[in-house]
């Protein structure tokens, strides 16, 4: 028998808390530093990380001012390192974005708002353990050390491409610095980093694996076979969850029904903290924590890092369509680079004058590596890998039939 | 009549049918406020609301299964798969359940949902943002898959799809959306004055089983789908030879009667399509012709298509099967 009707037909389908000619709005943030504990990482379970769940740890105040017991006192020294690879970063971004207007490469997206995430996180690992990233971590490298003509070679598809023009823009892979190769499809990633800690646990290694995924793509599978599978099995992996608010247009109301995504973890057993994500000691601190339940053997953490895409999606992409313009400035987390730098003028350790040197520094450095990587050709004017690269590594060695079709494609280039 | 591109094609497609039935909804990732990241439904969630046209979690499978659930009960959903790349997450529920539900449930449930996305090459979009996974579906029985080239087909096939109460998937070029594309990249022009861009406004259906014969000649027959046809078309120009271009529009169920017709009439055959050549679909269509129409070839049937490797991003013209490359094997296929 047929149902009768109940009421007027309608879905429920969330939409954005505010689209283009709307006031932005941001909840006020009351979370401050000192609020929540550090539990012991070696002996902390699910439960004991509720607060830290549905809270957020915050070192840096309202006033550039650190403290509570998540501060994880850097020396100066580390601090100003974390700085200057945030301002690589988005000086970097930006020579990247000028290009792509030119033609110079096909696409770019930048970290802007978010390169607190990757240099934070990556500073607070050990140099052995891998870095499973999203197009949203290329930052990771500068903390690596890898040369910056080398990236702006991929992104611009030259003859010196490492992945020879195999793939677009920002998909970087970079061995040497144990950064796994980016692939387009989102989350997938996520589930496979568990592997990767797997790998380390069963070799009895020092090694942990730390992978991100962002909130819209925590829709997918692939998000929670991670969760499930890194339970079950306590692997050396970290989870995080970078809520930046926005996938393209899709406002992460829509990635979840509960605007917290730290608590899932609860769920399944994963010990699991929110941290303020432009808050470089918060979010070191917090990783650092990880790393120990990791070496321990004490199994996965899962972190929300709570942040804002301040640019576009992608070089693609337009946002005036369908958020306010000045979301970004609204933010309650602030721009990452400005909150370190007052704290390191507030501690007496870092001026004004010294931070223009350093962006003039780095902007020379970027040039530098730009004029350098465009004598090896652009995507614009070549030249370009060898068509050759099509053919080879699609497997170990070239079976018969794939060397056939190499043999007609050098026919037809005239050789 | 209207001059439109693929894109606003698609766009009335889903208007006239958002209209026309109530039990249609129209979802997928950015879809919905946004308009689609490449536009094809601007403007339909103001003006049938979010209840009808909205945007989804970032889940492929999620959003395959929710189809599967509204088709069997009784709506008749149309969800956007942003690149055809990403559809494999849903490949579970599109293959093992959407495929098979009315055959396993002995005709008690059917599940009338139809799938459209964005595929191919020729945008700069490296491994995953460029290729053309026909041969996936149309290996699935209980699947139909067509393949649109030019606003006219893409607005007729995918109300056909709406209406059709089987699975479809929609394949659209994505290279094509705003201009046919001929295989030069630096000269791609808009789809302005082309007799295939004139589209009725009101509803229209292309049926799904018959192909388009787009250019007509007797020396050999050459057939394509997607961006190919455009690609062929130019081919077939610069190789001097009198062809029968055969846009097949719809993969499964194939015209058979267009095929055998034109190839009996020529007695050669080539098969263009830019996937990869081994079990492409192309292999189906040359391996079909020799069953139905052996007695009638001159010649072997010869394919051009996308080589066996993955889609590349800086070198995709070396790729993607060229004029050059299509018209010479037309020639080889007149020597033979």
């Amino acid at each position: 028998m047929a149902a009768k009707k109940k009421r007027v037909a309608t879905i429920q389908v969330p939409t954005a808390p505010a689209r283009p000619g709307d006031k932005p709005k941001f909840a006020a943030w009351t979370h401050q530093p000192g609020d929540l504990s550090r539990p012991d990482p070696l002996t902390c379970t699910a439960a004991d990380t509720t607060d830290h769940a549905h809270g957020l740890v915050r070192v840096l105040d309202d006033d550039a001012k650190a403290s509570g017991p998540w501060n994880p006192d850097l020396s100066p020294d580390e601090l100003r390192t974390g700085l200057e690879h945030m301002v690589r970063m988005r000086i970097f971004d930006d020579r990247m974005m000028k290009m792509q207007r030119t033609g110079k490469l096909s696409f770019y997206m930048r970290s802007l708002g978010e390169e607190c995430v990757a240099v934070a996180q990556t500073m607070a690992l050990e140099t052995q353990d891998w870095i499973f990233p999203t197009y949203r971590q290329p930052a990771a490298q500068f903390v690596r050390g890898r040369d910056m003509v080398s990236m702006i070679c991929h992104c611009i598809g030259n003859e010196k491409d490492n992945i020879l023009g195999r793939q677009m823009p920002v998909h970087y892979s970079y061995r040497t610095g144990r950064y796994i190769s980016v692939s387009s499809p989102v989350a997938t990633q996520f589930s496979q980093a568990v592997g990767v800690a797997m790998a380390s646990q069963y070799k009895g290694l020092d090694e942990c694996c730390i992978t991100w995924i962002g909130d819209g793509a925590s829709a997918e599978g692939d998000y929670h076979y991670a969760l499930n599978f890194a339970s079950v099995f306590k692997p050396p992996v970290i989870l995080n969850i970078v809520n930046n608010q926005w996938a393209i247009s899709t406002h992460a109301n829509l990635a979840s029904g509960s605007s917290n995504f730290a608590a899932r973890g609860l769920s399944y057993d994963v010990p699991s903290i929110r941290v303020d994500g432009n808050d470089f000691l918060a979010l070191y601190s917090v990783t650092k924590w990880a790393r120990e339940r990791a070496a321990s053997g004490a199994g996965a953490t899962h972190i929300e890092v709570l942040t804002y895409r301040a640019g576009a999606h992608s070089s693609s992409d337009d946002p005036s369509k369908y958020r306010p313009k000045d979301e970004d400035e609204v933010w309650p987390g602030g721009d990452p680079i400005e909150r370190l730098k007052a704290h390191l003028i507030s501690i007496g350790k870092w001026s004004e004058e010294q931070q223009n040197e350093l962006e003039e520094g780095i902007d020379s450095e970027v040039m530098a590596a730009y004029k350098e990587a465009v004598k090896f050709g652009d995507l614009a004017n070549g030249p370009y890998p060898s068509s050759d690269s099509i053919f080879t590594e699609v497997y170990e060695d070239i079976p018969w039939h794939l060397q056939e079709q190499w043999d007609e494609m050098k026919r037809l280039r005239g050789e | 009549m209207a001059e439109m591109n693929i894109v606003k094609a698609v766009n009335s497609a889903l208007d006239n049918m958002l209209e026309k039935d109530e039990n249609v909804l129209f979802f997928g990732q950015d879809a919905g406020y946004f308009g689609g990241v490449f536009g094809t439904s601007e403007g339909l969630q103001n003006k049938f609301g979010s209840h009808r046209v909205f945007d989804t979690p970032l889940s492929e499978g999620g959003i395959a299964a929710i189809a599967f659930g509204m088709g069997i009960n009784g709506l008749r959903p149309v969800a956007e798969i942003q690149f055809a790349d990403y559809i494999f997450p849903a490949y579970d529920q599109i293959v093992n359940e959407i495929a098979k539900v009315r055959h396993r449930s002995g005709g008690e449930f059917w599940c009338p949902v139809t799938f459209r996305t964005p595929a191919g090459g020729g945008i700069r979009g490296g491994h995953h943002h460029s290729q053309s996974p026909e041969s996936q579906f149309t290996h699935t029985p209980g699947l139909k898959v067509v393949y649109a080239s030019t606003p006219y087909n893409a607005k007729g096939l995918l109300i056909a799809a709406i209406e059709c109460n089987d699975p479809v998937i929609v394949l659209e070029p994505k290279r094509c959306y705003r201009g046919p594309f001929y295989g030069d990249p630096h000269n791609v022009p808009t789809w302005k004055d082309h007799p295939e861009a004139q589209v009725p406004e009101s509803h229209y259906t292309v049926e799904i089983g018959k192909a388009r014969l787009a250019l007509e000649g007797h020396e050999c027959t050459v057939i394509a789908w997607g961006a190919m046809v455009h690609v062929t078309q130019a081919a077939i120009r610069e190789s001097g030879i009198s062809c029968d271009l055969i846009d097949l529009q719809s993969l499964v169920p194939w015209d058979k009667e267009a095929i055998e017709a034109s190839i009996e009439k020529t007695g050669r055959c080539v098969i263009v399509h830019e996937a990869p050549k081994t079990s492409g679909f192309g292999a189906e269509m040359a391996a079909s012709i020799q069953e139905r129409c052996f007695w009638s070839l001159e010649a072997p049937v010869n394919r051009v298509t996308g080589w066996d490797t993955p889609f590349p991003h800086t070198t995709e013209w070396d790729y993607m099967p060229s004029p050059a490359r299509i018209a010479e094997a037309i020639h080889k296929t007149m020597e033979e």
